[in-house]
């Protein structure tokens, strides 16, 4: 490409990441004070602020969280005396073994797959914006837009929960408690949710530019 | 310089003159290729009916039984807060508040605020703070989780199926319906409709 690339930074231009207007960003020494998007008001950055540190923050944050969500129980079954609990996998187990394995592929893609691949995608995109790499741009922001988009239904497994926890009431018969687990999975989705709203994807593209300069 | 024409993407910050798209059609962006905008039919009495529908089965699902539990002559009716409610009564109140945000406070929020912009704007009128309220119905968007709790409810009732009998109630159908008829609203609606009716200051 002889062509040189314009983007909205060079041109002393800001886009609106809410509502895509076109806004001047002012003289540099004005940028200290926070500009308003004169339509809607959301805050203008050119760039999201400390994109890099508050996303690697986060995903390391999430990563710890990962752990109690996946040893501890996430419901515990008390039945006629009994006393059962269960975390994430050994239900995923529960379901291969009474032979809904749809079921338990659809647990397992939401509550293990997605949050690790998350992580997975976030962590190579930080490493591959901090090393300046110039390595596909274009799949890397599609891997970006897939990870933001996918990243909700992990909820899935608190819904479940949540069902679970209002329907097995019976009494002495059986009741289902929601156990630690649930609270530091439900923690996982959130971080990774806006772990991925503050990676900011024009980074990806920024390192193209530094080599035509 | 004129920017009426100028639209930087999100997602690479390219600058690029944005040609007129043809009804139906998308623009994409040049460089990374993704859509920039889509030029729907411009009409709002598409999303105002839907939108409205949705109201009617967001307080139908919220009032009526939601799943039944029968168990050896035992019969137990839940709604869609018991769980929210039963959360709470276990101490796991965080948990709770979070269900509850995902699933009903985000979901009354942004159907409410989707009426105060939408209404107006097909009127030709202009409210108080509509470009305001109109970011904040974008920024909620994600954390509406309605459809992943039907999943949800599926997952439950598979997994309960050998314990126990469960019957759903006018809730479950008012819940599905309420989904389709949200999902339709959110694809009716041009975002790119109502921000251009907001004329710069001279």
């Amino acid at each position: 490409m002889k062509k040189p690339i314009l983007t909205a930074l060079r041109a002393g231009l800001i886009a609106c990441s809410v509502c895509h207007l076109l806004c001047h960003a002012g003289p540099p020494e004005a940028t200290s004070r926070a500009l308003k998007c004169p339509r809607c008001g959301a805050t203008l950055h050119s760039r999201k602020p400390d994109s890099i540190a508050r996303t690697w923050a986060l995903v390391i944050a999430a990563c710890i969280f990962y752990i109690p969500a996946n040893v501890l129980p996430m419901t515990t079954v008390t039945s006629l005396g009994m006393v059962q609990s269960d975390t994430i996998m050994s239900g995923v187990i529960y379901f291969v073994q009474s032979g809904s394995w749809p079921i338990a592929l659809i647990i397992f893609i939401a509550s293990v797959f997605v949050p690790l691949l998350k992580l997975g995608i976030l962590g190579y995109l930080l490493v591959s914006v901090q090393l300046r790499s110039h390595y596909r741009p274009k799949d890397r922001t599609r891997l970006y837009l897939i990870t933001e988009a996918v990243g909700r239904w992990s909820m899935l497994d608190i819904f479940v929960v949540t069902i679970l926890v209002a329907l097995v009431n019976l009494g002495a018969l059986a009741t289902i408690q929601a156990g630690p687990a649930a609270l530091h999975f439900a923690a996982v989705v959130v971080i990774t949710m806006v772990a991925a709203m503050s990676f900011d994807p024009r980074l990806i593209w920024d390192a193209k530019e530094k080599r035509h300069e | 310089m004129s920017l009426a024409h100028l639209m930087a993407c999100h997602d690479c910050d390219l600058l690029q003159r944005i040609p007129s798209v043809p009804e139906g059609a998308a623009a994409l962006c040049r460089r990374c290729g993704t859509g920039l905008i889509r030029n729907k039919p411009k009409s709002f009495q598409r999303p105002l009916a839907l939108l409205f529908a949705g109201a009617i089965l967001f307080v139908m699902f919220n009032a009526f039984p939601f799943l039944t539990v029968k168990k050896e002559g035992l019969q137990h009716k839940t709604h869609v807060v018991t769980g929210i409610r039963q959360l709470a009564d276990q101490s796991m109140e965080a948990l709770a508040a979070l269900v509850a945000i995902n699933l009903l406070i985000v979901t009354g929020l942004h159907l409410l605020a989707s009426l105060y912009v939408l209404v107006p704007v097909s009127l030709n009128r202009k409210v108080p703070g509509m470009f305001r309220v109109f970011r904040y119905l974008r920024l909620l968007q994600p954390w509406h989780m309605v459809e992943i709790f039907m999943l949800g409810v599926l997952v439950s009732m598979v997994k309960l199926a050998k314990m126990a009998q469960i019957i759903p109630g006018v809730a479950v159908y008012s819940l599905t319906a309420f989904i389709f008829v949200m999902a339709a609203a959110s694809a009716a609606i041009d975002p790119h409709e109502v921000w251009e009716r907001w004329e710069a200051p001279r």
